[in-house]
């Protein structure tokens, strides 16, 4: 991603592009949700902690991370495994956290 | 009756989110290119893909200075938050003496953090410094520039003296909003000091806890001038933190890959525990 004047100090590359992309794409969706069903659907989920919409995210994300760096340092790559694990991970999150 | 719904004082938040994206996000995005590619210099970046995960991951000095950064925190936090709360609970709420109590509280929070290293150092210098050489008159024999037990002994009683103020202060200003009323009812009770403590001001002071816990946490994580100035990370390595680990990697090496790989790590990490800390904390508010 050369030719990018002032951000080519940042070295960009498609793949963490995309990452961040995804993350922003994340928190446009949390707003768009909250817009039409506002309150952020509080509830006290299986691990007893008091949990809105945004904060099941905030864990999704925050455990995923530690999904793939744990699967990076006992597995190795790929991290198709770890992939499979975080969207498992996160959608128990969403579902009875 | 019908909240209405406005949106507008989100507009006064947008300073600081500029804020925030320009000193933290950027430099943090940034971080994350750097941790997925190699570089030679020149502004020039080779694709690396997670390769340096897996180094730092699996690499015995990462987890070395992991080890020694828990064990510093978990030292510090267990020295600091007690004492600073008991100096609190013993100080004066009232008369002359509050006004000197606190400026002799916030003094050691006034000094630069490579002042307190430069101040330590000389203190504890085992041939001409006051603490050292007073250890070693007495027969102990101190020697934080050869012995890593004595290095690890100056380091927590140099951030001990410079940090428990903090806590003082914080849990000083969340006694002082407590009611007298409550006191009142206690007295009216016949409540001893202890319960005094345990009922009324250990639950309200819960929230400031909370606070103090997780600035002592993340800025012992952060901790790096104080430690470079006083041991520069030895005797050998034994004071070697992550920040120290980091800088050695990323100035010392210039390999801005591995050590964007560890950055990012180093920071879940400090995420992981300030929102453990805040969560079970306030947790336990919700219950009480």
């Amino acid at each position: 991603m050369e030719g990018m004047g002032l951000l080519s100090w940042m070295a960009w590359t498609w793949q963490t592009a995309g990452f961040f992309v995804f993350v922003f794409v994340c928190l446009c969706a949390m707003s768009a949700w909250e817009c039409f069903g506002p309150g952020g659907a509080p509830r006290r989920g299986v691990l007893g902690l008091d949990t809105t919409r945004g904060d099941r995210l905030f864990i999704s994300l925050l455990g995923s991370a530690f999904i793939f760096l744990a699967w990076l340092g006992f597995m190795g790559t790929p991290l198709w495994g770890g992939l499979a694990i975080a969207i498992l991970y996160a959608a128990a999150v969403f579902r009875w956290v | 009756m019908n909240k209405t719904l406005n949106q507008k004082a989100w507009f006064f938040v947008l300073p600081v989110v500029a804020l925030v994206a320009f000193n933290a996000v950027i430099p943090l995005m940034t971080v994350v290119n750097f941790s997925v590619q190699e570089t030679f210099g020149d502004n020039v970046f080779f694709w690396a893909g997670v390769r340096w995960f897996e180094e730092v991951l699996r690499s015995e000095r990462f987890h070395a200075a992991l080890l020694r950064q828990l064990l510093y925190t978990g030292i510090i936090l267990a020295i600091e938050i007690p004492l600073g709360l008991a100096i609190a609970l013993a100080m004066p709420r009232r008369g002359p003496w509050v006004s000197v109590c606190l400026v002799f509280m916030a003094l050691p929070l006034l000094i630069p953090w490579n002042v307190v290293g430069s101040m330590w150092n000389i203190l504890a210098l085992p041939d001409i410094g006051l603490l050292g050489r007073s250890l070693n008159a007495i027969g102990l024999e101190y020697n934080y520039t050869r012995q890593p037990f004595a290095a690890w002994f100056t380091m927590v009683l140099m951030d001990v003296w410079h940090w428990t103020s903090l806590v003082v202060l914080l849990c000083y200003a969340g006694l002082r909003s407590i009611p007298d009323a409550f006191y009142q009812a206690a007295k009216v009770d016949g409540a001893r000091a202890w319960a005094v403590f345990r009922y009324i001001q250990l639950p309200k002071l819960r929230y400031v806890l909370t606070i103090a816990i997780l600035l002592r946490l993340m800025d012992s994580f952060m901790i790096y001038t104080e430690v470079i100035v006083l041991t520069g990370g030895g005797p050998g390595n034994a004071t070697t933190f992550l920040s120290i680990d980091l800088q050695k990697i990323a100035l010392g090496q210039f390999d801005l890959g591995p050590a964007g790989a560890m950055s990012i790590i180093y920071f879940l990490i400090i995420l992981f525990l300030s929102w453990m800390f805040y969560t079970l904390m306030m947790r336990n508010e919700d219950r009480s």
